[in-house]
């Protein structure tokens, strides 16, 4: 918990290999000269009073290889904070972070550097793009940095262009590009370096509400190709229980509930996720026939099922939509692409969905 | 009234610093002198080799390469003719080759500096007072040391021209750095850049325009200085426009000033051009 503990190499188990674990981490914003001991309730009581922010405050949690966390919480809960510290770009004040199996915390700068390089990858809000540079060199700078050949690293970027549906648009140059596309490019230079761990840091936020849900869709369907280690910050509860096997509501620096998405709306945890779900069922009625198949555990579908019928009336699209399956639809409540159980549960509850749904799933 | 008796001076000591300079470090400041001089002869004999309507035409030809306007690259051409058809085009070449030599050191020292006063708030907080100072600090006080130390002519005229119209591009170049967006920043260094690589790949290049505009700026501080220069026996259009002066010719000396006029338009055109080039394509 102390500052010391960062010093201390942690044995690595096998289960975190290309997963992240984060134990007791602390980010105090320190006025100067204010000293901070985390270990300390009342030392850390009297920082704030003298102006100190704890913008996250003793979190841990573990991501297990493969999985996609969520971490939700409004402006100011220390999101974006605590996504940064995982590779660093704030400094942790106290705590430990393990990830693809390496001691971050206790990482030199050279070591920081060589991680930063080759195990993550971060997607922005703000896209981050180098103006000057075209697509194709956005795409590839990551791999740039690490020196990889030239022939070399714009094979792979182009590769990484056409995976997110860029693929002719390489000579092109930011600014000629829309929201969406720019943050796929941003997602490009990300699968370009082929990370154990990306880190996206409230990637669609900044884009019209059509292209966003595009880009969740897209996220499952390369999630589903890559399996990769994700974290993925958010303010949009919908986006979360769209996404995440697993989401953290946070508020004030801290983790207020953690769990499979479904869990969190059925059983929220106190009054603050409560208003949460409730605000989200109040404001897109429509959308949660949608998601109840994501929001609920296998055991509990044919209940929902007829549910879902019910509340949906007599629209009958069935069989085309059946077939065509959402992507999340498909995904089941903890992200398995390959619970068939799950899927054969789902498909007679989407008949009650109004058309149009149909062909955004498509 | 200030009393007397508080009065103290710095100017003994700085008199007797420059004596000391002079008397141990004379064959340093007469080898920089001389070294300064062979430059800036260089930059002349080339600027005199080159036939006038050679040098006129790479003005029409350079501003449509870089405004890509046929009426600018005609009415600079016609601003360099009027230079020639007033008599001035001699001096006026004189001049440039002071200016060219003087903004080369200045931009050869000004943008690594610039970049490190971006880098460090220490750095920064020291020279920004020093540089108010070189912009601010009347220009015959350091000419008349510099006289001292390097002699009569065009070497000092050099040096208070560089003096002079250094500070732009150094306060534009560290601006420049200090405005790159936030975001791109993160994201390069999220990315495993080091500094170096942050600076090269990042920074300076995001930082162009304003580096550019400091190169302009700079141009246009030197340009300012022909004048002052010529009082120091370096020859150019700034020793016509005093000549007049002492005359009292009024015509001669506007012709001359007109003069100085038609080279800092077709001068800052040019250099704005070329910044314009280094913008981000939008």
């Amino acid at each position: 918990m102390a500052v010391e503990r960062r010093h201390v190499a942690c044995p690595v188990e096998e289960s975190t290999a290309a997963g992240i674990r984060v134990e007791n981490l602390w980010k105090v914003f320190a006025p100067k000269g204010v000293v901070v001991d985390v270990t300390d309730p009342d030392r850390i009581a009297h920082a704030e009073r003298s102006g100190a922010v704890v913008a996250v405050r003793d979190v841990s949690f573990e991501v297990k290889p493969g999985e996609l966390f969520v971490v939700m919480g409004l402006s100011g809960s220390g999101k974006s904070t605590l996504i940064r510290c995982l590779l660093r770009l704030v400094e942790p004040t106290a705590g430990t972070i393990v990830a693809a199996g390496q001691d971050v915390t206790a990482m030199n700068p050279a070591q920081l550097t060589e991680f930063r390089r080759r195990r993550v990858a971060m997607v922005f809000q703000h896209y981050g793009l180098l103006p000057h540079r075209t697509v194709l060199d956005n795409a590839a700078f990551g791999l740039k940095l690490r020196g990889v050949p030239k022939e070399q690293r714009y094979a792979r970027a182009r590769e990484a262009l056409a995976r997110v549906g860029l693929a002719g648009w390489e000579d092109r140059y930011p600014s000629a590009l829309s929201g969406g596309m720019q943050q796929r490019v941003g997602i490009a230079r990300a699968l370009a370096n082929d990370p154990d761990i990306m880190l996206w840091d409230e990637p669609f936020s900044g884009l019209d509400p059509l292209i966003r849900r595009e880009m969740q869709d897209e996220l499952v369907r390369l999630q589903r190709e890559m399996q990769k280690t994700i974290v993925f910050v958010t303010h949009d509860l919908d986006e979360a229980i769209r996404l995440g096997d697993r989401m953290a509501v946070m508020k004030g620096g801290q983790f207020v509930q953690v769990g499979p998405p479904w869990e969190i709306v059925h059983n929220p945890v106190n009054e603050y996720v409560r208003r949460f779900v409730q605000a989200r069922s109040q404001v897109v009625p429509e959308d949660v026939g949608a998601y109840t198949d994501a929001l609920l555990p296998a055991n509990v579908h044919s209940a929902a099922a007829g549910q879902g019928v019910a509340a949906g009336g007599a629209d009958g699209t069935a069989g085309s939509h059946a077939a065509s399956g959402r992507g999340i639809a498909g995904r089941g409540p903890v992200g398995h692409p390959g619970r068939a159980s799950h899927g054969c549960a789902a498909a007679p509850r989407t008949e009650g969905r109004p058309a149009s749904r149909v062909s955004q799933g498509a | 009234m200030f009393p007397r008796e508080l009065e103290r001076h710095i100017g003994p000591s700085i008199d007797r610093a420059v004596d000391w300079l002079l008397l141990n470090y004379g064959s340093v400041f007469d080898a920089v002198s001389a070294g300064l001089l062979r430059l800036l002869l260089q930059v002349e004999a080339l600027l005199r080799a080159t036939p006038w309507w050679l040098i006129v035409a790479s003005v029409g030809v350079g501003a449509w390469l870089l405004v890509r306007r046929w009426t600018t690259a005609l009415a600079l051409m016609a601003l360099m003719l009027m230079i020639g058809v007033f008599g001035l085009w001699a001096l006026a070449m004189e001049t440039m080759a002071i200016i060219i030599t003087s903004v080369v050191l200045a931009l050869l020292l000004g943008i690594p500096v610039g970049v490190l006063m971006a880098e460090s708030d220490r750095v920064r907080s020291v020279l920004t007072p020093v540089l108010d100072a070189m912009q601010t600090l009347p220009s015959f006080v350091y000419l008349i040391p510099a006289m001292m130390l390097f002699g009569l002519g065009k070497v000092p005229a050099v040096l208070a021209t560089l003096i002079y119209s250094v500070p732009p591009v150094i306060r534009l170049t560290d601006l420049g750095i200090r405005q790159v967006a936030k975001s791109v920043q993160e994201a390069a260094v999220a990315y495993g850049a080091n500094r170096w690589q942050l600076l090269r790949e990042v920074r300076l290049p995001l930082a162009l325009p304003s580096i550019l505009a400091g190169v302009n700026q700079t141009t246009m501080m030197a340009l300012a200085m022909v004048v002052v220069a010529s009082m120091i026996g370096a020859r150019g259009i700034g020793q016509e426009v005093l000549l007049s002066i002492n005359r009292i010719e009024v015509g001669r000396g506007f012709e001359a000033g007109l003069s100085v006029v038609a080279l800092a338009i077709v001068v800052d055109r040019l250099t704005q051009g070329f910044a314009r080039r280094f913008e981000p394509p939008r």
